[in-house]
């Protein structure tokens, strides 16, 4: 039987898992417990509505609804003392819930305490900018439309960041295959020599681990070297092995361990 | 029209018939001061610029997205390739990350070894950050100094590890090896040696005109532009923030250790070189006081976590249920709790986090890498225009930027 694979997420997963298996959990803990956090979600929820809010491995998360965003980071920075925006970015849940979370990442160098802002939206719908904000989210806004396609208002300069302009499809969305999809197959191609060519180049090789063992133009086994571009499909001539410095060659010669010199000084 | 893509010549530097006097220059990819795979557009009036277009991408491997589909253990040489001038920090940033999110405790001499590992790669990318600046200003005798001394440090770590670059030299729980006989004497010579090292690349730049001019009240840095791009590091504290990682929030043993966190207000290229050759000074003080703390350490090196970590190579020979244990953590990879944690630690480039979002998988469901020297790079927009040409180059320089760590 064929195994099933969902088109919505096309990660790797793990071959086995144990039918009893239960994950364990990090822990979270209530806000109360750090006078500083305490305050802060304080001074948020009298402004917005915040959905969930928690301590985990030392940071607060506040989930809070996205339309609020620009507000609540604009409350982080200029009340709250949160004077770095450390990191933007998006997880995506589309194959689950078919939404983006997204996390606002900040830093307050006064408290010393990192937080973290969580908003989710769903695939159709566009977030604020925070540009004006935090220059850093700039780049963290075009590098996240760039890979998950979640489209920004506002924006100063919405272009990809680390695709090319011209690529189609998002790389970090779970459905989108680790080697690339078709349209990444032919990219180069297309653009370098032009579609007329496809039939001549053939798709590009996106496996990097590929060994093609009958292909002796781009691969050469060691200890089995036949004449380039040899046709071996129908078995191989069996080429004795020649090591060049038995024939002589200028400055080469064989390992002598008599004659060698370890060097134990590293003052050397 | 030409159209750009097609192997013909396409004059994209040249744009004519132009009523004012604007001229669009591309400086890099392939320009050797670019430090990498840098692409900047220059909008030029005479040599002044009016505004800067850096494009990246051109490095670009989707790290995050290789790194949901490998098991933990397995990403680990793969965060080398992000800062690969000092690659242990990637590591242990990594390692970090994980274990925090599991909950490990490191025995301390891992933690120690870990130390010397950081602080090493700290000295050795900034002294390959010295001698590239100095190379792209023209200062060649810098660069064979400083490169000699960071071949000294490279060879140390190839003892330790067998590796001279990507090292992999952490490991998740600890560090895979001990120590290798005369690392600490060869360590404790060299760094003997080093104030005499900076004192001579200082004699060669700290007053020299060419060098004078190239640095001093160029690239300046405001605080609030600073942190505004997410400047960390050596990049903020040259303007004038006092932020160091190792020092707010600390991490291993830097709580332990004295050292100061030198800071300056220029906001200047100078004032980011003198903070380099300043954190060299601290780091070889960090690196005395972890030698010494060797040799009170037990000669446990990895975490006791059989749920996640593999047992010593000794159990696994001998003892039937932890080579089972072993098998199942290479094969599936560990499963950490789920939950999402974001760690962050002092580079040498500058604040180094790994954001993790695991769902109790082998896999990490989401994992976000936190380089500084991306956002290094994009304030070069807001940095450049207004600047000469010439400043392009030792801009780029002093910010210290790595293209591995910049495209991931």
């Amino acid at each position: 039987m064929r195994s099933y694979t969902p088109k919505d997420d096309v990660q790797k997963k793990p071959y086995y898992t144990d039918r009893y298996w239960v994950a364990p959990q990090v822990a979270k803990t209530d806000v109360s417990e750090d006078a500083v956090f305490a305050s802060d979600l304080e001074a948020i929820k009298s402004k917005f509505e915040v959905l969930d809010a928690y301590i985990q491995v030392g940071q607060m998360v506040v989930v809070i609804n996205a339309h609020d965003n620009y507000g609540v980071i604009e409350l982080l920075k200029n009340e709250l003392e949160y004077n770095q925006l450390s990191e933007l970015s998006a997880i995506d849940w589309l194959s689950s819930e078919g939404k983006f979370e997204i996390f606002y990442q900040m830093l307050s160098m006064s408290k010393r305490k990192r937080i973290r802002v969580k908003c989710k939206i769903s695939e159709k719908e566009s977030i604020q900018s925070v540009e004006k904000l935090f220059r850093s989210a700039d780049w963290s806004e075009r590098e996240m439309y760039d890979m998950f396609g979640v489209v920004i208002n506002n924006h100063p300069y919405m272009k990809r960041i680390l695709m090319p302009d011209d690529w189609e499809g998002f790389p970090l969305r779970k459905s989108y295959p680790l080697q690339g999809d078709e349209f990444a197959q032919w990219y180069e191609v297309d653009r370098i020599f032009g579609k007329e060519a496809r039939d001549i180049i053939g798709p590009e090789n996106r496996d990097s681990a590929r060994v093609d063992r009958y292909d002796t133009e781009r691969f050469a086994r060691l200890g089995h070297e036949v004449p380039r571009g040899a046709d071996i499909s129908q078995g191989e001539p069996d080429t004795p092995l020649v090591y060049q410095e038995s024939e002589g060659v200028f400055m080469i010669q064989k390992f002598d361990a008599e004659k060698s010199v370890v060097i134990s000084d590293r003052d050397r | 029209m030409q159209q750009a893509n097609r192997l013909r010549p396409f004059f994209e530097n040249i744009t004519f018939d132009r009523d004012d006097n604007e001229l669009i220059l591309n400086f890099g990819p392939q320009h050797p001061s670019a430090h990498g795979q840098l692409r900047l557009m220059l909008h030029l009036q005479q040599e002044q610029i009016t505004k800067a277009h850096p494009d990246i991408g051109y490095l670009h491997r989707g790290m995050e997205k290789m790194a949901e589909n490998m098991i933990y253990n397995e990403f680990m040489p793969t965060t080398d390739r992000m800062d690969y001038i000092a690659s242990s920090s990637n590591n242990y940033g990594f390692a970090l990350a994980v274990e925090k999110l599991i909950g490990l405790e490191v025995p301390r001499r891992a933690k120690v070894i870990r130390m010397m590992l950081l602080e090493t790669n700290r000295l050795m990318s900034h002294l390959f950050w010295l001698a590239t600046t100095a190379l792209d200003i023209g200062a060649m005798t810098v660069f064979l100094f400083a490169f000699r001394e960071r071949e000294y440090l490279m060879d140390l770590i190839e003892d330790y590890c067998g590796a001279r670059l990507t090292h992999a030299a952490v490991r998740i729980g600890g560090v895979p090896l001990d120590l290798p006989d005369n690392f600490i004497a060869d360590l404790r010579k060299f760094l003997d040696k080093l104030p005499e090292n900076i004192k001579d690349y200082e004699d060669l730049l700290d007053s020299n005109r060419i060098w004078k001019m190239r640095m001093e009240n160029v690239g300046v840095i405001s605080k609030e532009m600073a942190l505004s791009w997410g400047c960390s590091g050596v990049m903020l504290r040259a303007s004038g923030v006092e932020w160091d990682i190792r020092k707010e929030e600390p991490y291993e043993l830097y709580d332990e250790v004295e050292f100061s966190v030198p800071v300056s207000d220029k906001g200047d290229n100078y004032a980011r070189y003198k903070l380099y050759m300043a954190e060299m000074r601290e780091s070889a003080k960090i690196l005395y006081q972890v030698l010494d703390m060797y040799a009170d350490t037990t000669p446990e090196l990895m975490a006791h976590a059989p749920q996640y970590i593999s047992a010593p190579k000794i159990d696994i020979m001998t003892q039937n249920y932890s080579l089972m244990q072993h098998f199942v953590l290479v094969t599936q990879g560990m499963r950490p709790p789920v939950g999402e944690v974001y760690v962050a630690t002092e580079s040498p480039k500058g604040e180094l986090g790994y954001y993790i979002n695991s769902q109790g998988g082998a896999y990490p469901y989401r994992l976000k890498l936190r380089a500084p020297s991306f956002w290094h790079t994009g304030i070069l927009t807001d940095l450049l225009p207004g600047h000469y040409i010439p400043d392009v180059v030792s801009i780029i320089g002093t910010t210290n930027i790595v293209f591995g760590e910049v495209d991931r």
